[in-house]
């Protein structure tokens, strides 16, 4: 049992926190701009790279330089919704779906360009997990990455309900005609949700990037998982989001869980086409996602 | 009298291609004043044009002696004209309290706590429906939301597309009285309405459309009065 929590749960509930923060964005991105954002992984590996950069120059712990990797995903994010997306804004969004593949590639070959296509590590070397009551397992990192969800998904619970710019964000997802309408400003709110969705990703990426190791891939692997927890939350449901992130990466990890027998019920290597699963299953069968979000 | 709002000669539609030809209209300060007409005729462009939501052609249009023909809707909020559309006039997910509160954040400032209590006294109904995804309310009760929303900024002016569009004939009682509450509590309204003869009944003047032009314009008993109209669009004989 303490097996199945340590090695199984915990490490699902990391992954799951990484698909949960990008997947996000993604769900908020769909709900205002109503296009699925295919470069929104290699905004990921663009943040996660920026904090890279910043630990080579600061010696202080990757996470506290995470402003860093937060600005550079951001300042991508608005340059380019600017020159490459709101240009498309007035076109079936199609247009903008293919145009963000577009930005998907770039962004992974200026990462390669940047830092190298080899693997990097922010913090080199072997450390200790905490353990707690005797057998309770846990990484350093993998505590900070399901904290710091929690903390995010809370946060982010009250800036939707409660501020200004939250329930504006909600009403044009809602109604972007009759947001105009009511005189909202909606370019406004769509820069604001490019803000959030690169911070979030850039917060991602970096987790995921330590969890593991760095290289510009980091982000585009993780893409379609986090489509699958956006969809599972119901695509334009932020909260939704998070708990689906949190779902597929769970299920990810306790399906190579030895359920049947002393053999892993999915081998590990085929653990990503548990996301996979989910999503197709979905799409089938309750397309409009566990919270009633809109339909793709 | 001078017009609170004032549109001359205007010419407009979707694309380049003019649905509205030429109409001139004036709309008198504290007076309820309704378009009818044939389908088609251009009603609801004619309302939207005035709000900046298609493309102008030429014209002009004033408000309180104010040229605002260059302005965008965003721009048109704050200077004290609201709207409601026809359909799709309420935000379903969020709650109805979220609805009139999205209301006031294009609004001047003011006191919004204070504009928020004659909302509900207008709109008794809503009152313990605050918490409800507007979505879910029926379609009466979701007509209430969106005039309340509108009602949020304080507008001088308010413009309705068919408010009593596929409602029972009860409400529709109901939204025509809370219309002439409305217009008592200074807002001048604009409307466009299918159900002409009650409109007539309490509009102060009305504005026949016809293929994107101004038909004949008149004193609601007047237009009631008139044979023309009454044959073409009130459905015969005088009642």
């Amino acid at each position: 049992m303490i097996d199945f929590i340590n090695l199984y749960l915990v490490p699902g509930l990391t992954i799951g926190s990484v698909y949960a923060l990008g997947a996000v964005g993604i769900s908020m991105i769909f709900g205002i701009l109503r296009f699925a954002h295919f470069a929104h992984g290699d905004l990921m590996t663009i943040g996660a790279y920026g904090v890279l950069t910043a630990v080579w120059f600061i010696p202080l712990h990757p996470l506290l330089l995470l402003p860093f990797g937060m600005a550079l995903a951001i300042v991508a994010a608005l340059a380019v919704d600017q020159f490459f997306y709101k240009p498309l804004r007035k076109l079936p969004t199609i247009y903008t779906v293919i145009a963000s593949f577009g930005v998907a590639l770039i962004f992974r070959s200026l990462a390669q360009l940047f830092w190298s296509s080899g693997n990097q590590v922010f913090i080199p070397g072997v450390r200790p997990p905490l353990v707690l009551f005797d057998t309770f397992r846990i990484s350093a990192l993998h505590a900070q990455a399901i904290i710091l969800t929690v903390v995010i998904a809370v946060a982010l619970h009250f800036f939707l309900t409660r501020s200004k710019l939250g329930r504006a964000m909600r009403a044009v997802s809602d109604e972007p005609e009759l947001a105009a309408v009511a005189g909202l400003d909606t370019e406004r709110v769509v820069r604001w949700t490019w803000v959030i969705g690169a911070a979030l990703a850039a917060t991602a990426g970096v987790f995921a990037g330590m969890d593991t190791s760095m290289h510009p891939n980091l982000g585009w692997n993780l893409l379609l998982a986090m489509f699958a927890a956006a969809v599972l939350g119901g695509i334009g449901k932020p909260m939704g989001a998070i708990a689906g992130g949190l779902i597929i990466g769970i299920a990810e990890e306790t399906a190579t869980y030895t359920w049947l027998s002393d053999e892993p019920l999915i081998s590990p290597s085929y653990k990503s086409a548990v996301a996979f699963f989910i999503m197709v299953a979905l799409l089938l069968f309750r397309p409009q996602g566990l919270f009633k979000g809109r339909l793709l | 009298m001078s017009a609170l709002l004032s549109v001359q000669g205007l010419t407009a539609g979707y694309g380049g291609v003019p649905i509205i030809e030429d109409i001139d209209l004036d709309v008198a300060e504290h007076e309820i004043a309704v378009i009818i007409g044939p389908n088609g005729a251009g009603k609801s462009t004619l309302l939207k044009t005035v709000f900046a939501l298609t493309s102008r052609i030429s014209g002009s249009v004033k408000f309180i002696d104010r040229d605002i023909t260059a302005l965008k809707t965003a721009q048109l909020v704050p200077l004290g004209i609201s709207a409601v559309p026809q359909s799709r006039n309420v935000f379903p997910t969020l709650s109805v309290d979220e609805n009139l509160d999205v209301g006031t954040y294009a609004a001047p400032p003011g006191d919004k706590q204070a504009v928020r209590e004659t909302v509900l006294e207008l709109f008794p109904d809503l009152k313990d429906k605050l918490d409800q995804p507007a979505g879910e309310l029926s379609g009466g009760q979701r007509q209430m939301v969106a005039m309340g929303r509108a009602l949020m900024s304080e507008p001088k002016l308010l413009l309705l597309d068919e408010p009593t569009a596929g409602l029972s004939p009860a409400y529709l009682e109901i939204i025509f009285d809370l219309l002439l509450d409305i217009r008592k509590r200074g807002v001048t309204i604009l409307m466009v309405e299918q159900n002409a003869k009650q409109a007539l009944r309490i509009a102060d003047t009305g504005h026949v459309l016809v293929s994107g032009k101004n038909f004949v314009s008149g004193t609601g008993e007047a237009l009631l009065a008139d044979d023309a109209v009454r044959r073409s669009f009130l459905g015969g004989a005088a009642t």
